[in-house]
């Protein structure tokens, strides 16, 4: 099968979608020009040039128009450049978007997409490189998906702009470049099935983003000490998919949950309860939770890597879980 | 003004017809039959009304807090409404809403909205909509003198600017964001001098003389319609009840609102329609009689209606409505 970026991924199920429906159009800053500061629209630039506008340095419009846009009959692609910055906008998201078809009592249709970058890159400092899809799981009313792989970045996106309900899409910025096999044929990967990236039968690592490849990376080293781990990538947070989590659970019988976000009070947490609330009698351990630890994310290299989790965190937790540290 | 009686006596009855509806939800409200908190629009009648005068029903609007005369001017349903205000099943927003939240999308009220300049993004992402769809459609922004001091408003000017977009933006300034006077707490005399830094036209007006909002938005609607992009409208005028019923106002005294009390809308257009000769006092006393007797019946209309089930709470999060309440 052939291989494409993160990035082009995205970029296709645009393309795809803003060819077959009229309705969808996208806008952030630096996009329509640029293609976006990661590159992602690129294979949109010089196609749809009215359905492609960069807009002004305002978030809350940015969101809030999207609201607008939805309920007067458009698909709107809003683009929210860093995760970061949605706080400067996020009373449109949480208390306009997130809300509005609630309290109309069900009257509003909103297909809208929030979508753009999170996570780490090489040293941005703390306010380019926060991972926030916790919050927008923990507030009702938006879907979240947060994939791993091209595959998934497609497939699910293209799900995303045929959703009738609000999505925001957290894309890792160190996923972009990387390179995966997609088809050529088209496909579609629907909200709330889990992917089990690796089937292994003494631990669960239920992951997400980053995390599945750094999980993925501990799970090879640790197979040469014969612990076999299974890789649980949920890709959507909301809806999360529980059945598969706590089938591998009552298989392996040990979990761990591993995210780039904060371990305190991140979605790995929620996970856990669930677990613990559903199949409490299969676990042979505590659950234990990879995270970031509980300060910003720091500039210098080895602050950053200090503070933020890979692999090693993820196998030092498997051993934990089993017993053997 | 050269209208028809036809035409001057449905303004009259629009604000008639607002100003019966909340003097009945006060009294509701004192009685304590309605849940939650009200925000009257008594006093400023003459703005929705003028304004929806040049509106076709897939106009839209972004609505606020204070919005029951919004909804009414532009065509909801008195009964949902009141049965919204009730928290009954049969409201707007079927008891989850309730008086700041009401929305009738089919007539384009985009909703009233309880955050302050909430609806500006909400109108701009309608404005967008509109150019991309090529129609001659236009949006209203309805906002408080309190609103153009939040980072909204200015965003949203700029926007909507930069993109010619057909959005009427239409200030209510009643004088009091809250309990804090628009003086003390706004850097310019007039709101509507902040659209120079937007280069889009501002002006400032009576909005408690229907005629000057009519006369006002009709051209700016039109130069909207046109491809002529947004206008900033303030209408300058008062609230004469409190931010919200039961709003013990230490902020002011009874004489002021006394002295405002003689310049509101309602009878100023009735002695102005008297002159004319375009209102008799029969006519008067039957667009009266005809208002409260509409808002009797959606009174009932709500008292009779049952309350929702509990477990109706859990729907309408989403369109694909399965399994995410609980």
């Amino acid at each position: 099968m052939r291989e494409i970026t993160f990035s082009e991924a995205l970029g296709e199920a645009m393309y795809e979608e803003m060819t077959r429906n009229p309705t969808i159009f996208t806008y952030g800053e630096d996009i329509a020009k640029q293609g976006g500061i990661f590159g992602a629209y690129k294979p949109l630039l010089g196609k749809f040039s009215d359905r492609i506008i960069d807009t002004p340095i305002s978030e809350e419009v940015i969101f809030g128009s999207a609201l607008g846009a939805a309920l007067a009959g458009m698909r709107p692609v809003a683009e929210f450049h860093f995760a970061d910055f949605i706080f400067t906008g996020m009373t449109a998201v949480t208390n306009q978007i997130m809300k509005i078809r609630y309290m109309t009592g069900g009257q509003a249709k909103l297909p809208l997409v929030l979508r753009g970058p999170d996570g780490i890159s090489k040293s941005a400092a703390a306010q380019h490189s926060e991972s926030i899809e916790t919050i927008f799981m923990h507030v009702p009313g938006i879907k979240v998906i947060i994939p791993s792989t091209p595959y998934d970045m497609k497939g699910l996106f293209k799900t995303a702009l045929r959703s009738d309900d609000p999505v925001i899409c957290f894309e890792h910025k160190l996923l972009y470049k990387m390179k995966g096999p997609v088809p050529e044929e088209e496909y579609y990967i629907p909200f709330g099935v889990a992917d089990v990236k690796r089937k292994g039968k003494d631990v669960t690592v239920v992951t997400t983003s980053r995390m599945v490849h750094e999980s993925l990376k501990a799970a090879e080293v640790l197979l040469k000490e014969d612990i076999d781990v299974e890789v649980i990538d949920l890709r959507t947070l909301i809806p999360l998919d529980k059945k598969t989590v706590i089938d591998s659970v009552k298989k392996t019988h040990h979990l761990v949950v591993a995210h780039e976000t904060w371990r305190k009070g991140g979605w790995g947490a929620e996970v856990a309860s669930v677990v613990q609330e559903e199949a409490f009698d299969y676990l042979d351990a505590p659950i234990l939770r990879v995270g970031a630890r509980n300060v910003h994310i720091p500039f210098s290299p080895p602050l950053q890597d200090f503070v933020v989790p890979d692999h090693k965190d993820v196998e030092k937790a498997v051993k934990k879980v089993l017993g053997e540290v | 003004m050269d209208y028809s009686k036809e035409f001057l006596q449905g303004l009259y009855r629009t604000m008639v017809r607002s100003r019966a509806f909340d003097s009945k939800a006060e009294e509701l409200f004192l009685e304590g039959k309605l849940p939650g908190f009200i925000h009257l629009y008594i006093g400023e009648e003459a703005i929705a009304t003028g304004v929806m005068a040049n509106l076709r029903k897939d106009d839209y609007i972004t609505s606020t807090h204070r919005g029951h005369g919004h909804m009414i001017a532009k065509g909801a349903d008195m009964k949902k409404m009141m049965a919204e205000l009730y928290g009954k099943i049969t409201g707007y927003c079927r008891g989850k809403g309730g008086s700041m939240h009401i929305a009738d999308l089919s007539i384009g009220v985009l909703g009233a909205n309880g955050e302050v300049a909430g609806g500006l993004p909400i109108a701009s992402g309608a404005g967008m909509a509109i150019k991309l769809k090529k129609t001659d459609q236009v949006v209203v922004a309805f906002f408080g003198d309190g609103a153009s001091n939040r980072g909204a408003f200015h965003e949203a000017l700029n926007w909507c600017s930069v993109y010619k977009l057909p959005v009427i933006f239409v200030n209510e300034n009643n004088q009091f964001a809250s309990t804090e006077r628009v003086q003390e707490t706004t850097s310019v005399q007039n709101i509507s001098d902040r659209a120079v830094s937007y280069s889009i036209p501002g002006v400032t007006i009576d909005g408690n003389d229907v005629s000057a909002v009519y006369e006002t938005v009709k051209s700016a609607v039109e130069r909207a319609r046109n491809g002529g992009g947004p206008t900033l409208i303030e209408a300058k005028t008062y609230r004469i009840k409190g931010h919200f019923v039961g709003d013990p106002t230490l902020y002011r005294g009874k004489k002021e609102v006394q002295e405002y009390w003689k310049r509101e809308p309602i009878g100023r257009f009735e002695k102005k329609l008297k002159e004319m000769g375009m209102l008799t006092d029969k006519e008067k006393e039957n667009i009266k009689n005809e208002a409260e007797k509409e808002v009797e019946e959606a009174v009932k209309f709500s008292e009779d209606s049952p309350f929702p089930e509990p477990v109706s709470a859990l729907q309408d999060l989403f369109v694909d409505d399965t399994g995410y309440g609980y």
